[in-house]
């Protein structure tokens, strides 16, 4: 018993103190065995036939068939969408367009948790991040993009702006139904017609969202959704009825798809890997830095391409922090995401976790020191413990590479020169946070750090109306807000552009 | 012995302020002299200097760089005469000069007209500010000689980019007058970075180079693959541009922007 608590004559917290089970319903969720594929508004079997099996993560169950999409399929889906684009929907009035997508966003609130549990069967998020962050801002992506639909020539005065055609989109297993509505929003705002391709490890809620779009009874072709793996990709990419590519993924796969792209003129626009350094000034208010630290890099198990994987930390304060940090782990709950009460769930795939296992593994190699809290891991599913390493290099692997994990290197700093030239030497530049008390060097900081987002005593936050996208090998373009309207148009007389 | 024998300029390279030979002692002939012939080093070293001219001219102030544009536009003004000599055409020149006060204006202009302020859903203050690429490596039009290098050249500085510019190859003449019309305007040495030569040699290089940050293939054309630049331009993720000769918007000067979001809590 602590002296406070003999003090205050309160009941001693037992040592072995845990949360009950709070798991959330998976009835609202009703699966089919099998998926074929969405194109021109219809179901329709693979031309291969060939179909694969998506399982959760949490348990490694099977969840349903899906399809695979070869290079026949994608032919189809373009045709569609070419053809709505034609016939109609890019000749549609805009005013009812953003009807359209009025509709879908308000569809995607009334469902939002049937999506939410979804997203987390098959993604292995926790529940309460999918159903207070992804769902949410999926509907307020749509709700916010319907607006732009008819204004337009606001936007963009001057400039004329047409929309494309047929836009491919590739997205990610991250924030599946999330970066759905970040692709096709805009695109559909802006009004080209879409061939979008999920990933090949979260299909379920973009599959679920062609529902949504019988509901809203959107024009058939106007959206068309093909699963597969990265094959289904390079088929779209390659295809020459698609006028414009969007990707979001690895920096690896983005420079593939920019070198298979060279010399076609088809737009592009990519939003890519990170290593974000996350950097604490000796004058933060430390316990908001923590959790400032904590939701930067464990969010999502840190699936997040803007994570802050790279901690900087002002020598002054380092033992206190990291002391804190640790402090603040042990409460961290992982395990099942269909939990109301967990903070980490599931390693998104067994591929994902061989990898975040061996950087982790490079890490102890080179020297490093590791820590993770004590925790207890289900026996079925992928899992990994939230890892800190400290006595981090710069040249160390995992202060370079993108982990892709719950996964932080902390390194220090002792001036804010010395921050910025540490924060700035990587090949990424997607985005970075800043904790200090001081408003001077929030502003210095934040004009010296070159990445597309910083987030100055905050981190990981997300809103349709704020732009969002990388510097340097993090990808161009941007995705949100006025600006992420512009890779969907083109502007006539004006300079071609890939960056959009 | 009637008339006055003139005495010829040489025609050398424009790198970090100075006017250095090709380091491979190479020229070729063209417009009736002999004019540097680049080198894979020569391109190196142009990008080691735009690189390290690129922080001082994207923290200058945009009241700065605007004045500095401007001055280049009363030097240029100054010698239409000799551009006028060198391009056969006194028009030219004057929409050249023309085109430089434009973008002048624009520099501190840019940020109010790209800009934004979010009104996220949330206790934040959200604002978009653009930044300067980097380093641009250009490869200027063919033709027009001296209104096709300055549409190129001058949107990236104006935003604050350093820049390497390979200049027409048929007519490269143009593009050393202006360098010495750069060098006496107050446009800090390596800020614009004038590069002579055989295109087919030396795009391929500065489109493959790591530390240039965007690409402007304007005058990709003749004997330069234009599909092998993109994919080079891969190696780091480069934003490609096809410039258009005769541009003039500050949609030119936003391809070689990039982005900024900032997040702070609203709080007391």
């Amino acid at each position: 018993m602590s002296e406070l608590e003999r003090k205050q004559d309160r009941a001693p917290v037992p040592a072995d103190w845990t949360y009950a089970p709070a798991p959330e319903s998976t009835d609202i969720v009703s699966l089919q065995d099998r998926y074929g594929l969405f194109v021109g508004g219809e179901w329709v079997e693979p031309a291969s036939g060939e179909y694969f099996t998506t399982i959760s993560p949490r348990d490694e169950e099977p969840l349903a068939g899906v399809a695979q999409a070869g290079r026949e399929d994608v032919d189809r889906a373009v045709g569609a969408a070419r053809d709505a684009f034609q016939n109609g929907w890019g000749k549609a009035s805009a005013a009812e367009r953003a009807k359209y997508l009025f509709r879908i966003a308000r569809i995607l609130q009334e469902r939002s948790r049937e999506f939410a549990v979804l997203e987390s069967l098959n993604g292995g998020k926790p529940i309460k991040e999918s159903r207070d962050v992804d769902l949410p801002l999926a509907a307020a992506h749509f709700f916010y993009y319907a607006g732009w639909a008819d204004k337009l020539e606001y936007a963009f005065p001057n400039r004329t702006p047409k929309p494309i055609g047929v836009a491919g989109q590739i997205i990610p297993w991250n924030f599946p139904l999330l970066m759905l509505a970040w692709k096709v929003a805009p695109a559909l705002a802006a009004g080209n017609t879409v061939v979008l391709k999920p990933a090949e490890t979260t299909p379920l809620t973009a599959l679920l969202f062609c529902d949504v779009l019988r509901q809203a009874e959107l024009p058939a072709g106007v959206v068309n959704i093909l699963t597969g793996d990265g094959r289904t990709g390079a088929e779209i990419v390659k295809h020459p009825g698609t006028d414009k590519i969007a990707f979001t993924g690895s920096t690896e796969v983005g420079k593939a798809i920019q070198r298979e792209l060279a010399g076609t003129g088809k737009k592009l626009t990519l939003e890519l890997g990170g290593k974000a350094a996350n950097i604490i000034f000796d004058d933060a208010a430390l316990d908001q830095a923590v959790e400032g630290i904590v939701n930067g890099i464990y969010f999502n198990q840190g699936h997040v391409c803007c994570a802050g994987s790279r901690l900087f930390v002002q020598e002054s304060i380092y033992e206190q922090t990291i002391d804190k940090l640790k402090r603040r782990l042990t409460t961290l709950r992982v395990g099942d995401p269909l939990d109301k009460n967990t903070d980490v769930g599931a390693i998104n795939s067994s591929m994902q976790l061989e990898k975040i296992a061996e950087l982790v593994e490079s890490g102890k190699e080179e020297g490093a020191e590791i820590y993770q809290p004590p925790c207890r891991l289900p026996e079925k599913g992928y899992w990994f413990v939230p890892t800190v390493f400290t006595n981090v290099a710069q040249s160390y692997r995992i202060a370079q590479e993108e982990i892709f994990g719950p996964v932080l290197s902390v390194l220090t700093f002792r001036t804010p020169d010395e921050a910025v030239e540490k924060a700035n030497n990587t090949p990424y530049g997607l985005s970075a946070g800043v904790w200090t008390e001081k408003g001077s060097r929030i502003l210095a900081m934040a004009q010296r750090l070159r990445a597309g987002v910083v987030w100055a005593n905050t981190f990981n936050r997300f809103d349709p109306t704020s732009p969002f996208g990388g510097y340097k090998e993090s990808g161009f373009g941007r995705e949100g807000g006025l600006h992420g309207l512009e890779p969907y148009l083109k502007f006539d007389g004006e300079t071609e552009e890939w960056g959009g | 012995m009637a008339s006055r024998l003139p005495v010829r300029k040489t025609y050398k390279l424009y790198v970090g302020g100075a006017f250095p030979r090709s380091e491979s002692g190479r020229t070729y002939e063209v417009q009736g002299a002999n004019v540097a012939r680049s080198s894979r080093k020569d391109v190196r070293d142009a990008v080691r200097a735009a690189r390290g001219a690129f922080a001082k001219w994207s923290a200058s102030t945009a009241y700065n760089r605007g004045q500095v544009l401007y001055r280049v536009a009363e030097m240029l003004e100054a010698r239409t005469h000799d551009f006028a000599g060198v391009v056969g055409d006194e028009d030219e020149v004057n929409r050249s000069v023309d085109r430089v006060v434009w973008y002048a204006g624009w520099a501190d202009k840019l940020a109010q007209v790209i800009g934004t302020s979010n009104p996220v859903a949330g206790p934040y203050f959200n604002f978009t500010v653009p930044e300067p690429t980097g380093v641009v490596g250009v490869v200027a039009p063919e033709q027009p000689a001296l209104l096709g290098l300055v549409s190129r050249v001058v949107p990236p500085i104006v935003g604050g980019n350093a820049v390497v510019v390979l200049a027409s190859e048929s007519e490269p003449l143009a593009a050393i007058e202006l360098a010495e019309v750069l060098a006496t305007s107050d446009v800090p040495g390596g800020v614009v970075n004038i590069l002579t030569g055989y295109k087919g040699e030396t795009a391929p290089i500065l489109a493959g180079h790591m530390d240039v940050n965007a690409l402007d293939l304007a005058g990709a054309d003749g004997g330069v693959d234009v599909a092998e630049l993109e994919q080079l331009a891969a190696n780091n993720v480069k934003r490609v541009v096809r410039g258009s000769s005769d541009g003039q918007s500050p949609w030119e000067v936003a391809s070689f922007l990039e982005l900024k979001t900032v997040w702070h809590p609203i709080g007391v």
